[in-house]
């Protein structure tokens, strides 16, 4: 605790600087009760939404399979982080993950660029990566979420940005209390015929009959297209959810930490007061004492 | 004393509610080993990403003989219409047509145009009008159907669909620019086809 020098004219032990402090902790674990309600009540709209949302992406992964080590030249990475604070560690954990793709799929003649959705990654990939971010969209949840918004900006992605696979990087709600980084992947059509011939995972597709379009291709340009629009969808709901759960356990452990702060102070308080009693009577005793003899 | 009851409330609720979600995540990961691997060359001290298969109930392998059933996931951005149902057959509507799908079809991916998609399960038969998307059909007698929007066709009013089309047609004979065409276009489209799908 800082030492202040007391009024001038006092001549007693003031407990006014601790009575501040104590005013002040208990409106910030007002503050903080508060936050919590309110991202508590965020959460319970927006998850049902990202559970009913799960099944989008489902049927892809099973066509396509899920290919993380798939060796592409053009890699774009796509990072969903939060616009606001206080959230907890999520945005910084999606950062941290994304800059750890970069140098795993660095190399010869291999590129790696950015897109960034939310304030939180740009402030912190803007720093040090400033040259590899080719796009960043804020502001993604000024109105509810839906599909028809989610899927303009994943067209604006693809019309912008040339990629051979998409890395969808978000932090999936697995639980109020636990967010499981996730990273999801997309790849481009060309990319999609070159695995199905060498076999593996996508060996399978070509045994697929195509019905409809004109060519495999523009099917295939279709599916991806679709493909990267459901994905993102439910990464960008299941992203919203992590966002607000951990908003809640941050302000829970906040209000909880400056309720245990007030105890202290006020034990503090209330030794400085019985002080300040005791030096009077000491001082009014002694007083009578000498006026006696 | 009473701030202690309500905190050890909160924290007994939150661990029901995670155990509801335990079942989300299958019993046996499926991880990719070489991603794995990489990561921790690159990076030791930080966990993977985890992938999204990871998530998914794994699908059962193609069986030797045409089983009886088709097991339909009919999803939407919003809902998961019908997941893992048992049904006779399919009807679905395919840019090249009306497709019928029974179990043991032959693997396809079809992409979709506006129109009906019927599932029929021994007498009954659920329509539905769907906008488009695509429908992706297993070895494993799995059908994947996944819509952009879809609404039971008892739901649709028949008279907004008139003006709708009438509207749009007009919209077309007046449009000036291509991207004013191709939009009146697909209104067009998709009225004629509630249209039909209300009449047939």
């Amino acid at each position: 605790m800082r030492r202040e020098d007391a009024p001038l004219g006092v001549r007693s032990i003031s407990t006014q600087i601790v009575r501040n402090r104590m005013k002040s902790v208990k409106n910030i674990q007002k503050i903080t009760k508060a936050m919590k309600m309110v991202a508590a009540s965020k959460l319970r709209a927006i998850q049902v939404k990202a559970e009913n949302s799960r099944g989008l992406w489902q049927p892809f992964t099973a066509l396509l399979g899920d290919t993380p080590t798939v060796d592409a030249k053009k890699n774009v990475i796509v990072t969903i982080s939060s616009d606001k604070g206080l959230c907890g560690g999520i945005n910084s954990t999606a950062v941290k993950i994304s800059k750890s793709l970069h140098k795993l799929n660095s190399g010869p003649d291999k590129e790696n660029k950015y897109v960034i959705l939310g304030e939180k990654a740009k402030a912190i990939l803007v720093r040090d990566s400033k040259k590899d971010i080719e796009l960043i969209i804020t502001e993604l949840q000024k109105n509810p979420l839906n599909y028809t918004q989610v899927s303009v900006l994943a067209d604006d992605i693809l019309k912008n940005v040339e990629f051979d696979a998409l890395r969808i990087i978000y932090s999936k709600f697995h639980s109020v209390v636990s967010f499981l980084p996730t990273m999801a992947t997309v790849l481009s059509p060309e990319l999609v015929e070159r695995e199905a011939e060498s076999g593996g995972k996508l060996g399978e597709l070509d045994s697929y009959e195509i019905e409809g379009g004109e060519t495999k291709g523009e099917i295939l340009q279709n599916l991806a297209e679709f493909q990267f629009s459901c994905v993102m969808f439910n990464a960008v709901l299941e992203n919203a959810c992590s966002e607000q759960g951990a908003r809640m356990s941050a302000m829970d452990s906040s209000s909880r930490n400056a309720g245990e702060m007030l105890d202290r102070l006020t034990l503090t308080y209330n030794r400085t007061r019985q002080a300040s009693i005791t030096t009077e009577l000491i001082e009014i005793i002694s007083g009578a004492s000498a006026l006696e003899g | 004393m009473f701030r202690q009851a309500s905190r050890l409330l909160a924290r007994a609720s939150a661990v029901t509610r995670s155990r509801a979600f335990s079942s989300q995540v299958p019993a046996a990961p499926a991880v990719d080993s070489t991603f794995v691997e990489s990561w921790k060359k690159v990076n030791p001290n930080m966990e993977p990403p985890k992938t999204p298969s990871v998530y998914m109930t794994p699908r059962p392998q193609t069986p030797t003989s045409i089983p009886s059933k088709l097991t339909v996931n009919f999803v939407l951005p919003y809902a998961s219409e019908l997941s893992a149902k048992e049904v006779d057959m399919v009807i679905v509507p395919a840019s090249t047509g009306q497709m019928g799908v029974l179990p043991g079809h032959v693997p396809t991916i079809a992409e979709l145009k506006p129109g009906v998609l019927s599932v029929h399960d021994g007498n009954d038969t659920k329509k539905y009008f769907v906008s488009s998307g695509f429908a992706f059909i297993h070895a494993n007698s799995v059908a994947d159907i996944i819509a952009v929007e879809a609404v039971p066709i008892d739901q649709i009013d028949p008279s907004l669909v008139q003006k709708g089309l009438a509207e749009f047609n007009q919209k077309l004979s007046s449009a000036t620019t291509d991207l004013e065409k191709a939009e009146a276009q697909i209104g067009v489209d998709v009225h004629s086809a509630l249209n039909s799908a209300l009449t047939g």
